[in-house]
């Protein structure tokens, strides 16, 4: 069997763009993912803070499930553009 | 007996199970060529791919495991959900479009794509073998668990049924069949559990719970004890000779007190002067001949109750008995401010009798909604932080490397389609995470837990709103473990006969070969998971998923990522990389303390203090991914000349 996609993939120019931006955007989600992980392994009294009503672990929790799919439906639109600016 | 065999659920099972053989059976006319088994053609729509995705992920390790672990743990148990969530952003910013552009059915070939190396394929091939196997034992043993009550039947029967019904899912429509019979179920699963939320923030909460289908949830009973002048303890005519104190259960905390022939055994909390508070405890006994007594009695007889309620409850600062219907935040910061009766666990061994004794532990509920119940966060060494830290390494970076979520990029016809198809499984798999911190906390307040098997919650929480909506919840769970088995075994199938015996071997087989080939191996594989299934049973099915998670991270993801991201990865870097990545976390999770206790050896005594490898071992694959490539810089440019002279 040969290498390559099952299916004719066309060239996709916007390649690059959407390569740089997902490294972007995982630096940043990872960045806010780890500083969750280092407050609980350091300092895990302070996810017992009451934040908006909630302890700060469950509003830090919502926060990382909310966050992954704003900056997911974000990444999605501006490849989706540049897609379009740079495959027509 | 805490519940009863269901009917109805017996019936939705099997009603599941015709429907997607009827599925399988129907699309099996469409899948001839190898594109069609592996890959179901690409052409599936991103939405349903991206439900598919869902109905993969969404184990019974994340479905039954997760709202388990909340149940009794807390948010440590949440925090699992998060770890694996937060991985899906690793898959959508840095693997998804790059796996579709380079691979055709399984990741061997997008790793393979610059090389065609037999190092890589070998390696790879072995990898998405030992994950794929590493995987679908919790799943087998999960079937297993869930069969014994609902169905009535022993252990080996619910992982014969379900591998026997996967095996042939796979065996006959591969890809397609899988990806459909994962989509109803991932969607199933969303709306089901949404119910279930619906009605439980309906409800609200309550001091003394509703309990399962129409049975009251039990009261557990408090006792205000006299200590005597010889030793002895009293109280309600419930007597302990003197010396209790210096007994094995008066060392470990507890009294065992008799009363018309009946033994309890209840925990000591000293008092004023003289006087001890006795609470009563729920306990397992295993007698010199392995027979096991719940509360001292059989199982059947029912005495081993369902537990789990808030002791106080307070809204906005008042004390009530029960609150009326409340909004999702409403319903969290309600149980922050209340006390949740949580449950301790001792070993006590008197004489050739072992006794497991469930304690009560009322505990604030804001100490429920932050970690530490059950991860040593608190005052903890320096070991028991790093384990906790490897162990979120591993969840992040273990769902992007897992060769049954990786092979399911093929199936859909373009990069975006990849993409799309991965924030659909964002949404969904977020929002299903976000459901189970309710079913959770409900299956904790609501009086359902059975305390020897918490994976039972989510259904159990589901039967006190009565036995539809448990008998649903119970057939989506089967319908769980099908999703999961089947994807794996179509990925395991696709190295042995795809990346193994076509790639590696170079039996180049026809194209109704290759769909042969793939069949059978999908048989091979589906037997040795029954095997398997059965062989584990009684293992903790978290435990292995963590395994499989660490693996996975350790053995793939380097490879993955610095193929795509390091121009200067050569083959042998990948394959030693591959090797490296999985030998030391294999390695160290044998000489673990987890794997300690279970060689039957003290914790303490094992060679590293650390269960969750991922930390050393994702480091180590890196390093040997960059040295292997920079010795082999020289080999690689010479291929390339080769190659160049050769055009």
């Amino acid at each position: 069997m040969g290498h390559g996609p099952a299916v004719k993939l066309g060239k996709d120019n916007a390649a690059g763009y959407k390569t740089k931006l997902g490294i972007g955007m995982f630096i940043v989600y990872t960045l806010v993912y780890f500083g969750f992980v280092v407050i609980n392994a350091t300092k895990p009294s302070l996810m017992q803070e009451i934040v908006f009503g909630q302890t700060l672990a469950v509003v830090y929790g919502l926060g990382l499930l909310f966050f992954a799919l704003v900056l997911a439906v974000i990444y999605n639109q501006l490849c989706t553009n540049a897609e379009a600016r740079l495959n027509k | 007996m805490i519940y009863q065999t269901s009917p109805l659920a017996i019936g939705l099972f099997f009603a599941f199970v015709a429907f997607v053989l009827g599925l399988s059976f129907y699309l099996a006319r469409r899948t001839t060529s190898s594109e069609g088994y592996y890959a179901a053609g690409g052409n599936i729509h991103w939405f349903t791919n991206g439900i598919a995705f869902a109905g993969d992920y969404l184990s019974a390790a994340s479905f039954l495991g997760i709202c388990g672990m909340i149940a009794t743990a807390g948010y440590d148990g949440w925090m699992y959900a998060i770890g694996y969530l937060a991985g899906w952003m690793v898959a959508l910013f840095l693997v998804a479009e790059p796996m579709k552009r380079l691979g055709k059915y399984t990741f061997t070939d997008a790793l393979d794509s610059k090389f065609n190396s037999k190092g890589i394929q070998l390696m790879a091939a072995i990898s998405t073998l030992v994950v794929s196997v590493f995987y679908l034992i919790p799943q087998m043993v999960g079937a297993g668990v869930l069969v014994k009550p609902l169905l009535g039947m022993p252990h080996w029967v619910g992982v014969c049924i379900v591998g026997v019904v996967v095996t042939l899912i796979v065996a006959t429509a591969g890809m397609a069949s899988t990806t459909y019979v994962q989509f109803f179920k991932g969607a199933l699963l969303l709306i089901v559990s949404t119910v279930v939320v619906v009605s439980l923030l309906t409800r609200g909460l309550s001091t003394e719970p509703k309990g399962l289908d129409g049975q009251e949830h039990h009261k557990f009973h408090s006792l205000t004890a006299t200590l005597a002048a010889d030793g002895s303890l009293e109280a309600e005519g419930y007597v302990a000779a003197a010396g209790w104190k210096d007994s094995e259960f008066g060392q470990a905390g507890f009294v065992k007190l008799s009363k018309d022939g009946v033994e309890t055994i209840w925990h000591v909390q000293e008092g004023a002067a003289g006087t001890y508070t006795l609470e009563e405890t729920l306990f397992v006994t295993t007698t010199a001949n392995g027979e096991k007594l719940y509360n001292g009695s059989q199982k059947e007889e029912g005495k081993f109750f369902p537990v789990g309620h808030l002791k106080e409850i307070k809204i906005n600062g008042q004390q009530v008995a029960q609150t009326g219907a409340l909004g999702p935040l409403a319903f969290l910061s309600a149980v922050k401010d209340s006390t949740v009766v949580l449950w301790g666990k001792k070993y006590v061994v008197e004489g050739a009798n072992k006794y497991e004794i469930f304690y009560q532990k009322p505990t604030p509920g804001a100490r429920v909604l932050r970690p530490g119940l059950k991860f040593k966060v608190d005052n903890a060494t320096g070991t028991e932080k790093f384990n906790f830290i490897s162990l979120m390494i591993a969840l992040f970076c273990g769902t992007a490397a897992l060769p049954h979520i990786l092979i399911r990029y093929y199936t859909v016809p373009s990069q975006a389609a990849a993409r799309k198809s991965t924030i659909v499984a964002i949404a969904a798999i977020g929002f299903f995470y976000l459901l189970t911190l309710f079913l959770g906390i409900g299956a904790m307040t609501n009086g359902v837990i059975n305390l020897t098997d918490n994976n039972m919650s989510a259904p159990l929480l589901a039967l006190s709103f009565g036995v539809v909506l448990f008998a649903v919840i119970s057939s989506l769970a089967f319908a769980t473990v099908l999703g999961t088995v089947s994807g794996l075994i179509v990925a395991a199938s696709g190295a042995v006969a795809h990346d193994l015996m076509d790639n590696f071997l170079g039996l180049k087989m026809t194209d109704a070969g290759k769909v042969k080939a793939g069949k059978i191996a999908a048989v091979v594989v589906g037997l040795i998971a029954i095997y398997l299934g059965i062989v584990f049973e009684g293992m903790n099915v978290s435990f292995l998923v963590g395994w499989a998670f660490a693996v996975a991270a350790s053995a793939n993801l380097p490879a993955i990522l610095m193929l795509l991201f390091w121009k200067k990865t050569t083959a042998q870097g990948v394959a030693a990389s591959i090797l490296v990545g999985l030998v030391s976390a294999l390695g160290l999770i044998l000489i673990s303390p987890d794997m300690w206790v279970r060689y039957g050896l003290l914790p303490g005594d094992a060679p590293v203090q650390f269960n969750s490898p991922a930390a050393i071992s994702i480091p180590l694959s890196v390093i040997a991914l960059v040295v292997v490539s920079l010795m082999t810089q020289k080999d690689a440019v010479t291929a390339d000349a080769t190659e160049t002279a050769g055009a």
